[in-house]
Parts: structure tokens; C-alpha cells; sequence
């Protein structure tokens, strides 16, 4: 027997899914990415953003947001480990195009896997002394890490301090077209690409190895090391691929905006990823790409309100999270009993 | 397979939770660490299965000194442990859980069917749970959960964490008689309990442990009929 709960969606999603042939999920797949891509030509309907560009707002906070969000859930969703300090990564991704971008002939995409190299050496280097810590202690040490981060840049005279650094490049064209501030379209592609790329990296170790170590780790990581799993080689891991994401949306955001200051790179940006993450639903990458969606757009749609939208913004949590503490798209509850055939034989 | 702790110490900080206890565990034997809340025997269990680090003092297995040994690798090794208050993975279904016991095996998919069938035999209870989620069993099931998930590793020696913490009576006489069990296919057992009746019906050897010292050692036999033991552990309602 199928119990269709139109009113849980994510359940529904999921029957879909699991009931769509091969070709009916390319399909799915194939339509849900050019409706996405079409979002930028949707900025004369009901969704356009008074004063900021609509297509600006889609780049940067929407699709940045949804990236760094899928990059932080695999630290905080899949393995478990609450970081405060996820800024860290995208500031030194930021930096890196910033003064590679000013100073070499390098462009944005060759400074991209340096950036992204960078985020994860940070995480690394991070994560062999601390991942041995736990819950609140981890949260604390890396929320340190953030502000050590951002203050170093602030006081530094290669980073120019809190002029922060201007005039960094563009992406070079692709072809034909070419990246301009008037029309993000092109920016927002890219964005794109990286979160599904993100989305298919996660999907991947998700099914494998990584994956039943990470949640192993998650639910009970004393037992996960006597099973023979090497806890801190996972933890880093899980660690450095969230730190990497974290890079790369550093890197272009840096090349879009041409401009980056310390103050950009605030705790408050950890807290805000670490919002979409929860409010979307923690574990789930559906669920937080909703979140980080909502919270990245909602701001910039209701700007006429001026300063009473941070009101609102505060309000639309403290509803949300009341009906739907678990996030908006949940992970699935396996704490709950699942009757499945063949169990009772 | 012998397991030998010499002279070990074990600190949580500034505090000394083992002082200077040493062990030994014959290849085939089950032996048991009795004690109140607080003697150290759960630190006892986590210091051989690497959880928790040595201060000074060796753990001695097949010959070699391992107590450097992380813990992950002593499974390799064949040291595997249920951990105390049935430490399963609560969103994994049963069968989720027990394959995570073959984690680490390197040949774990031949081996897997084979000893899923194992467990199923000892167990036939998580048979029929494969597929609940582990944190909806009863205490019992979960318990009997985490001994066949640390029988997947296929140990050498089993390290037992109060398996009767919590249990109705009749279940506890149900864990100990699957325990026997085990050992009777050529698994060591050390079994540590703060139920002394039971365990030192079904143990070969036992020690006593107070405040992180032994303060005791004897064939499990005569324990049961020690006067001080009795008085101590066994109560004035043990039967």
C-alpha cells in the first residue's frame, strides 16, 4: 500500500522520484535546470526586487548563499560538526582572487583552484588540532578561527587593511559573452553550475564510503571509531570539502564584485549560512536550498519597507522555525518507526 | 589471544580513574570486572578499546604492546567492544547497523552475508527488525543490536559494557545465555557487570574493582560463595 502525503513535501518529491524511470528523471533534471536558468529573464513579474537588479540579487545573496549553504551542510548536516566560523573559507577564497587578481596576469578561473587549494589547506590545517573537540567546543573554536581570520586581513598591509583591495578583475569572456555588472545573467550561470556541481559531489560520497562514515559520525561517533571508521580522517575530510565550497564562492565573489573589505567578512555571515542551513532543513540538500533561497531573497524583495524588513526577516524565522522546528524541507526521520514488506516476515 | 594489562593508568584531567590495574585475559576464557558506579570498569573497557588514552601502563594483545594503538585500528586487530548504554546508531536500520560493524573488514562483502547469518542465528529477534530503525527497538533488542554489530568485526576478544544495564530479568537471562554462546564458538570474553550474580555464574574468572583499584581475584565460583562478596555485591536478596 502507498500512502501519498501531498502535505509532506519532501516525501512527495521523493516518490516521484523513486517512481520516475530513467528517462522521466533526466527529464525532471533537464527541466528543473533550464527553468532555474531562466530565473534571470523573470525580472519584469511579481518576483522583481525594487532598488537592487533583480538578476544582481540572484547572483549574489540567492545563488551565493544556496552554494555556501550545500558547502556548510556537509560540515554541519552530514558529519555532524556545528562551525561558527564557515566565513573563514569564503574570506580566504575572497582574498585569494583578490590579490592574485591584482597582482598576476592569473584570471578567475585559473585563480579559482588556487583559491579553492587555499580554503582547503585552511581547513585542513584547521581541522587536524581541532576536530578532536566536540559539539560546543568545536563551535567555539571555530567561531574563533572566523574572527582570527577576518582581523588578520583587517590589520595586514597585503591584504591593505580596512581599505580592503579594489579594482579586481572580471572573469574573462566566455566566447561571445561576457560578464558585466549591468547583466549578472552570466554570473548567475556560473553560480549555477558550481551548486550543481556541489549538489553532484555531495549526492556522490552521500551513497559511498564517506557517506556512512559521516553519518555514523553524526549519530554516535564514539561507536562509529569501534567500528573500525578513522573518525578525524573523516571529520577533516567533511571539513576540508565544505571549506573548499566555501573557497570557490569566495573567488567569485571577489571577481563579480570587484571590491572586498574585512568588514564583508563578518561573524554574522557564518550565523546567517548557518540560518539557511537550519531553516531549510539540516542534512537535506533540497531542503537547504529552499532555506538559503528564501533567506538570500526575501530580504532584497521586501527593501521597500527599508529598515522594518529586518523585522520581518527576524519574524518569517521565528514563525517558520516554530511550526516547522526541523527546517522546511526536514531530513528523513529515522528515528521513527518504518514499516517496510518483508519486515514482519 | 591473550590480553594482558600491566600496570595501567588512566586519567580523565587531573584525575586518576585507573590506578595501576593489571588484567589478564586467557584466549577462550570469560572474564569478568565487577564493581560499583564509579570503580573505573567502563574506563576499564574504553582504555582497551582505545576510546579513552593511556597514561602509562601497557595493554599487551597477541604479544604486542597496542595501548598506542588507535582505536579504530585495534579493531582490526580483533578487539571489538558493545559499548555501554547500547551505543547503536538510532536513525540507521537494524541492518544498516550491523553493516557497519564490516566498516573496516577488507573483504567485507564476501564476509558480510555469511555473518549477517550469524547474528541472525544468535539473534533472531534483530531478524526480524531488519529493517526498524535502531532507535526505535526495545532496550533488550538494541542491546542484542550491539553485540551482533561488534560480532560483524569478528573479534577475537569482545569487550561487553554492562550488556544488563536496564533489562527485565528475563532478558538479562536471555544476554547472558547468548554470551555464553559466543564464547562457545571461540570468542574471549571480557564482560564487565555491576549484576555480580550473573556474571559470575557465567564467567571463568573474575576481578573486582574499587575506586580504580583490584581488589580482588578468584575463579568466578568462588566469589559467588565469598562472604565479603556476598555482603558487597551481591545483596541480601541475591538468589
Amino acid at each position: 500500500m502507498k500512502i501519498r502525503n501531498y502535505w509532506n513535501l519532501r516525501d512527495f518529491g521523493a516518490s516521484i522520484w523513486e517512481n520516475a524511470g530513467r528517462p522521466m528523471r533526466v527529464a525532471i533534471v533537464l527541466i528543473s535546470i533550464l527553468l532555474v536558468g531562466l530565473l534571470p529573464f523573470m525580472g519584469g513579474s511579481f518576483l522583481a526586487t525594487p532598488i537592487a537588479s533583480f538578476d544582481a540579487v540572484l547572483v549574489y545573496p540567492v545563488g551565493m548563499f544556496v552554494l555556501m549553504s550545500l558547502g556548510l551542510n556537509i560540515v554541519v548536516g552530514k558529519s555532524g560538526m556545528l562551525d561558527l566560523g564557515y566565513v573563514a573559507f569564503f574570506a580566504i577564497g575572497a582574498y585569494t582572487m583578490a590579490i592574485l587578481g591584482t597582482t598576476t596576469k592569473l584570471n578567475t578561473w585559473e585563480i579559482m583552484p588556487i583559491g579553492i587549494a587555499f580554503a582547503m589547506i585552511a581547513g585542513v590545517l584547521l581541522g587536524i588540532p581541532t576536530l578532536r573537540l566536540r559539539g560546543d567546543y568545536l563551535a567555539i573554536v571555530t567561531l574563533g578561527f572566523g574572527e582570527i581570520v577576518r582581523l588578520v586581513v583587517l590589520n595586514s598591509t597585503w591584504s591593505k587593511g580596512p581599505n580592503g583591495i579594489a579594482n579586481i578583475p572580471m572573469p574573462p569572456h566566455f566566447g561571445p559573452l561576457k560578464f558585466e555588472l549591468e547583466n549578472q545573467r552570466l554570473f548567475f550561470w556560473v553560480v549555477m553550475a558550481m551548486i550543481l556541481l556541489t549538489i553532484w559531489m555531495i549526492r556522490r560520497l552521500t551513497v559511498r564510503r564517506p557517506g556512512r562514515a559521516w553519518e555514523a559520525i553524526r549519530q554516535d561517533e564514539d561507536a562509529a571509531e569501534l567500528m573500525g571508521v578513522h573518525t578525524l580522517k573523516y571529520k577533516i575530510w567533511s571539513f576540508t570539502l565544505g571549506a573548499a565550497v566555501g573557497g570557490a564562492a569566495g573567488v567569485l565573489y571577489a571577481s563579480k564584485n570587484l571590491y572586498i573589505a574585512p568588514e564583508m567578512f563578518t561573524l554574522n555571515v557564518s550565523i546567517l549560512i548557518l540560518a539557511c542551513v537550519v531553516f531549510g532543513g539540516i542534512g537535506n540538500i533540497w531542503g537547504v536550498i529552499i532555506g538559503a533561497t528564501i533567506l538570500g531573497y526575501l530580504p532584497d524583495r521586501i527593501r521597500f519597507i527599508s529598515d522594518a524588513r529586518l523585522l520581518v526577516f527576524g519574524l518569517v524565522l521565528v514563525i517558520v522555525m516554530n511550526f516547522r522546528p526541523d527546517g522546511l524541507l526536514p531530513r528523513k526521520k529515522r528515528e521513527k518507526a518504518i514499516v517496510k514488506k518483508g519486515a514482519n516476515a | 589471544m591473550r590480553l594482558e594489562i600491566k600496570d595501567l593508568h588512566v586519567h580523565y584531567g587531573k584525575i586518576e580513574a585507573i590506578k595501576g590495574v593489571s588484567v589478564v585475559v586467557n584466549e577462550g576464557e570469560i572474564v569478568t570486572l565487577i564493581g560499583a558506579n564509579g570503580a573505573g570498569k567502563t574506563t576499564m573497557l574504553k582504555t582497551i578499546s582505545g576510546l579513552r588514552p593511556v597514561t602509562s601502563g601497557q595493554i599487551i594483545f597477541d604479544g604486542k604492546d597496542i595501548s598506542k594503538v588507535p582505536a579504530h585500528e585495534r579493531v582490526d586487530l580483533g578487539i571489538s567492544q558493545a559499548p555501554e548504554g547500547r551505543g547503536i546508531f538510532p536513525g540507521m536500520t537494524v541492518l544498516e547497523n550491523l553493516e557497519m560493524g564490516k566498516f573496516h573488514r577488507k573483504n567485507r562483502k564476501a564476509e558480510m552475508q555469511e555473518d549477517l547469518e550469524k547474528v541472525y542465528h544468535l539473534f533472531p529477534r534483530l531478524k526480524e527488525r531488519v529493517s526498524q530503525a535502531g532507535g526505535t527497538l526495545s532496550g533488550g533488542e538494541q542491546q542484542m543490536l550491539a553485540i551482533g554489530r561488534a560480532l560483524m568485526t569478528r573479534p577475537k576478544v569482545l569487550l561487553l559494557d554492562e550488556p544488563s544495564m536496564g533489562l527485565a530479568p528475563q532478558m538479562i537471562a536471555n544476554i547472558f545465555r547468548i554470551i555464553t554462546e559466543i564464547n562457545k564458538t571461540g570468542v574471549t570474553i571480557l564482560l564487565v557487570e555491576q549484576n555480580a550474580q550473573q556474571a559470575l555464574q557465567r564467567a571463568h574468572r573474575a576481578y573486582i574493582l574499587e575506586t580504580g583499584n583490584i581488589v580482588k581475584e578468584a575463579k568466578a565460583s568462588d566469589l559467588l560463595d565469598d562472604p565479603a562478596v556476598r555482603e558487597a555485591y551481591l545483596g541480601t536478596g541475591a538468589h
